[in-house]
């Protein structure tokens, strides 16, 4: 094969755009890389010109990590080549990777809890180097890219998105010709983000390049010259996505139009309150968990609530507060409909019309490797008779399964198959839909759409807003903002197991979200708009 | 280059189910042929010895009915406490107890006139008994998150030695000779036999009864499926709101209950009186047979009788050709190795892959 051993002319790969040296920095020509049947990377091309930010744009599943994996020499390719500089090169693994200059922030920190920035940052190193000079190294680096650091602090002290500066820094010190970012911004607030573009900016301005994944469109109108856009495994564009409409990038994501969320947010003060929340604190059971701390807000009917909030600060200790999973330590802690019910288990809750879906679909809201007819009957035991007399009504089970794939538009192999071999966003349709279809007078729901591809995510956003339009209150627990701003009627602020008032949609900003999400105090309040 | 590698599967096709514990059956005789010509034995002799000659008359049918017993009802208790990921290794301990239990009802009732209630308040007591000897691992384990690998494994000498203390000391027959055993029990204290001339008696009915019964209660019932819930995964099981410390107790209430009620069975049914050699080794066995028996009761059924022909066929092989029942062990290791590695095949699809990179 003549072709692998030269790199391929500028035609070959396709044209390129924005400022384009004559040769690029890093190219990949024709990558194939096949888990199984599964072609998760099918004839890939990408080049990333030097002093470029490249934006690698997909849908969750359409072959971003992988591609990146094969980049940092953590996968290798079943068939295609990797060009340097215009070298053909084999990268055996991440340390071959990175002596060439290739650096990467994956989307889950690699940092180890119980030491200092520095030792982190130091052990990662190749060669040996005195602790104080690293600990320089890093206070030098942070000031020049504008992230500030403190070096001798542990990191578990550290905000999310100062962990995420500590990663940058680590990559930094080994003065990568390419740094990756997987999903850079997810966890970040609005102002964290700003200050993230800004680094990016000074690190091209210095002639680097950045390969940004994401799939969030506007950042990447905002942030990048060039776009690569990766669909089922392979590439169905580039382009220049200052040039395209948000609404472009996503259909050349998706394949297709995405159906737009219709939602009026409401603020009816005098609708009843269906769940109200008095002085909640709870010790989180987890020993690295954050323990609510006199936590109220009340949910009125026909109402969804937002709860932001950087993931970490007591998201699934108030999940399971509500859901009854862990019991409040009073009962007039947790009010539903004038009951107090804090001390109530969750099928009790269950019972009065409450329903819940939780952050991890598979693990705790569904079990991987039982089918979806037993899977309705986990959250649907006590509640939907599924059971009679502790025998399992196995017809109604799969009634259940029928009603909601059909409701829900669950795509799937077979009429009940495990809960494992159904894609993210179908099992997610499915455990919303398994609590939806109930028509609960409460829905709790944690990530609605976490990781879920861009149809499922507006069918389940549709779903709640419907339910909301029939009475029903819904709390969505969420990092998304922009899922928040879309569907939520108010929105409060969780930090540090503590939660700001709610405030109502119309009127408030991301930035106002974003400084509370900072642990900042409570900006001025908007009024109720009538 | 070649490879062989491992794939996940998306889902495991029944027919492989069924196959995967036959498939480590076989590999079990390959195993045992290469082991009975290493020693000099004709191997296809004694395969025959072992695995066909016991199923060939009806005193071998019934031997094998009566050494299944025993570990079919270990083995269904046994396979709840895996379901629901509680490691319960102390079945032999609780077999042992439950005997206690029972024969304690048996000796304290000997020589005086007795109704028919002395076999019910025997089969009662061992099931008690062998149920409280379970529940002390498990309340270790939800208390002081002790490890019930370890102390349901260490409880199991406690039985034992509390075994050998009785039959030497307060329980032993004061005409026996000064021989480790306890007086020979009644009529009324003992198993009715079901047929003339053999050993079979009423517990191999009340295990088929405890089978059936099990079956609809894993397959049809909520908690059935509690149990399985909870061992695939934990934290779906607290969001169905099924507590799993109480679910501990139960299985474990229910493997000691039904190890206790198989100690006492043998205990009133096949030896008819306590020694010290008593505990030969069912509650070990009887966890080849929760596996091989894929945690199912009718699987164990299967099992049970299947390690209960490799016993007799033991003993047909230790007086026909001189092997020591060592022998007999390993074949029931290697069977629980199979077992194990086989599953493999349920989890991945093995697949030959042509690397194409030097």
């Amino acid at each position: 094969m003549p072709n692998l051993m030269a790199p391929p002319a500028a035609q070959e790969v396709g044209r390129s755009y924005g400022p384009t040296a004559a040769v690029p920095l890093m190219q990949v020509h024709q990558l194939v890389k096949r888990f199984g049947t599964l072609v998760a990377n099918d004839h890939i091309d990408l080049s990333v010109a030097a002093g470029e930010i490249h934006a690698l744009l997909g849908e969750n599943g359409a072959g971003k990590s992988t591609l990146v994996k094969m980049i940092y020499g953590l996968l290798q390719p079943d068939a295609g080549q990797i060009f340097w500089q215009g070298q053909p090169v084999a990268l055996p693994n991440p340390r071959a990777a990175r002596k060439l200059g290739i650096g990467i922030v994956f989307q889950h920190f690699s940092l180890f809890d119980n030491l200092s920035v520095a030792e982190n940052v130091a052990l990662a190193l190749e060669e040996r180097v005195p602790l104080a000079s690293v600990a320089e190294q890093v206070a030098a680096l942070s000031r020049t890219y504008g992230l500030p650091l403190e070096p001798k602090r542990e990191v578990w002290r550290l905000s999310v998105g100062e962990r995420q500066r500590v990663e940058i820094v680590r990559c930094l010190m080994q003065d990568p010709r390419l740094l990756v970012l997987d999903e850079p911004t997810s966890v970040l607030t609005p102002q964290e983000v700003e200050g993230l573009f800004e680094t990016l900016a000074r690190l091209r301005g210095e002639g680097r390049s950045v390969l940004y994944i994401s799939h969030k469109l506007e950042e990447i109108r905002n942030l990048c010259e060039t776009a690569t856009v990766l669909r089922h495994g392979c590439v169905v564009a580039r382009t220049d996505p200052r040039t395209e409409s948000a609404a472009g990038l996503a259909r050349m994501m998706v394949g297709g139009e995405v159906a737009q969320v219709r939602h009026q947010p409401t603020c009816d003060k005098d609708a009843p309150v269906r769940l109200a929340v008095h002085g909640l604190a709870l010790a989180s059971e987890d020993p690295h968990g954050t323990s609510l701390v006199d936590l109220s807000f009340e949910l009125r009917q026909g109402e969804i609530l937002g709860i932001a909030g950087v993931a970490g600060n007591g998201q699934d200790e108030l999940f399971a507060a509500l859901s009854g999973e862990w019991l409040a330590s009073k009962a007039e802690q947790v009010v539903f409909d004038g009951l107090p019910i804090g001390r109530n288990d969750i099928n009790a809750r269950r019972r009065r019309g409450a329903a819940f879906v939780p952050e991890e679909r598979l693990g705790h809201a569904a079990a991987p490797r039982l089918r979806l007819s037993d899977n309705a009957l986990v959250a649907g035991h006590a509640t939907n008779g599924l059971v009679r007399g502790g025998f399992l009504q196995r017809k109604h089970m799969l009634g259940w399964v029928d009603a909601v794939t059909l409701a829900f538009d669950v795509r799937k192999a077979g009429r009940d198959p495990e809960a494992r071999a159904l894609s993210g966003g179908n099992l997610q349709k499915f455990v919303v839909g398994r609590e939806v279809l109930r028509r609960p007078k409460l829905l709790v729901v944690a990530q609605p759409t976490w990781g879920v591809d861009a149809g499922a995510t507006s069918l389940i956003r549709q779903a709640l807003v419907d339910l909301a339009k029939e009475g029903a209150s819904v709390l969505v627990i969420s990092q998304d903002l922009d899922e928040l701003f879309e569907i939520a009627d108010r929105i409060a602020v969780i930090f540090h197991g503590r939660l700001s008032e709610a405030q109502p949609v119309r009127g408030l900003t991301r930035e106002a979200v974003g400084l509370l999400m900072g642990g900042s105090s409570t900006p001025p309040t908007p009024r109720c708009a009538t | 280059m070649r490879r062989l590698v491992l794939e996940r599967r998306s889902h495991t096709p029944l027919a492989l189910t069924l196959a995967s514990p036959l498939l480590a059956v076989a590999l079990t005789m390959l195993s045992a042929t290469l082991i009975f010509a290493v020693m000099g034995h004709d191997p296809l002799n004694a395969l025959y010895i072992y695995f066909v000659l016991p199923l060939s008359d009806a005193w071998g049918l019934q031997e094998v009915a009566v050494k299944a017993t025993p570990l079919v009802l270990i083995a269904i208790g046994l396979a709840m406490c895996y379901r629901s990921n509680n490691w319960n290794i102390g079945a032999e301990g609780q077999y042992v107890a439950g005997a206690l239990a029972g024969a304690a009802v048996a000796i304290a009732t000997h020589g005086q006139p007795n109704g028919p209630w002395v076999l019910p308040a025997m089969l009662l007591a061992g099931v008690v008994g062998g149920a409280l000897y379970g529940l002390i691992p498990a309340v270790l384990k939800t208390r002081y998150r002790a490890n019930e690998i370890l102390t349901s494994l260490m409880l199991v000498y406690i039985a034992v030695l509390l075994l050998d203390w009785l039959v030497r000391g307060p329980w032993m027959d004061p005409q026996g000779f000064n021989m480790p055993q306890t007086v020979v029990f009644e009529p009324e204290a003992t198993l009715p036999l079901l047929l003339e001339g053999g050993r079979l008696n009423l517990g191999s009915l009340i295990m088929l009864a405890v089978v059936a019964l099990t079956t609809v209660l894993v397959l049809g019932t909520l908690k059935g499926f509690e149990i399985t819930l909870v061992g695939e995964a934990p934290r779906a099981a607290r969001f169905a709101g099924f507590s799993e410390k109480r679910l501990t107790w139960l299985v474990f209430a229910v493997a000691g209950g039904l190890a206790g009620l198989a100690g006492t069975l043998e205990a009133a049914g096949t030896v008819r009186q306590l020694q010290p050699e008593f505990a030969v080794g069912y509650g070990f066995t009887a966890i080849i047979v929760a596996f091989l028996g894929r945690l199912n009761p009718v699987g164990c059924l299967i099992a049970g009788v299947f390690l209960a022909v490799t016993f007799i066929g033991g003993e047909n092989a230790q007086i026909m050709l001189q092997l020591p029942l060592d022998a007999t062990r390993v074949l029931q290791g290697l069977l629980l190795f199979f077992v194990l590695a086989c599953d493999t095949l349920l989890l991945y699809r093995p697949r030959l892959l042509h690397n194409t990179h030097a």
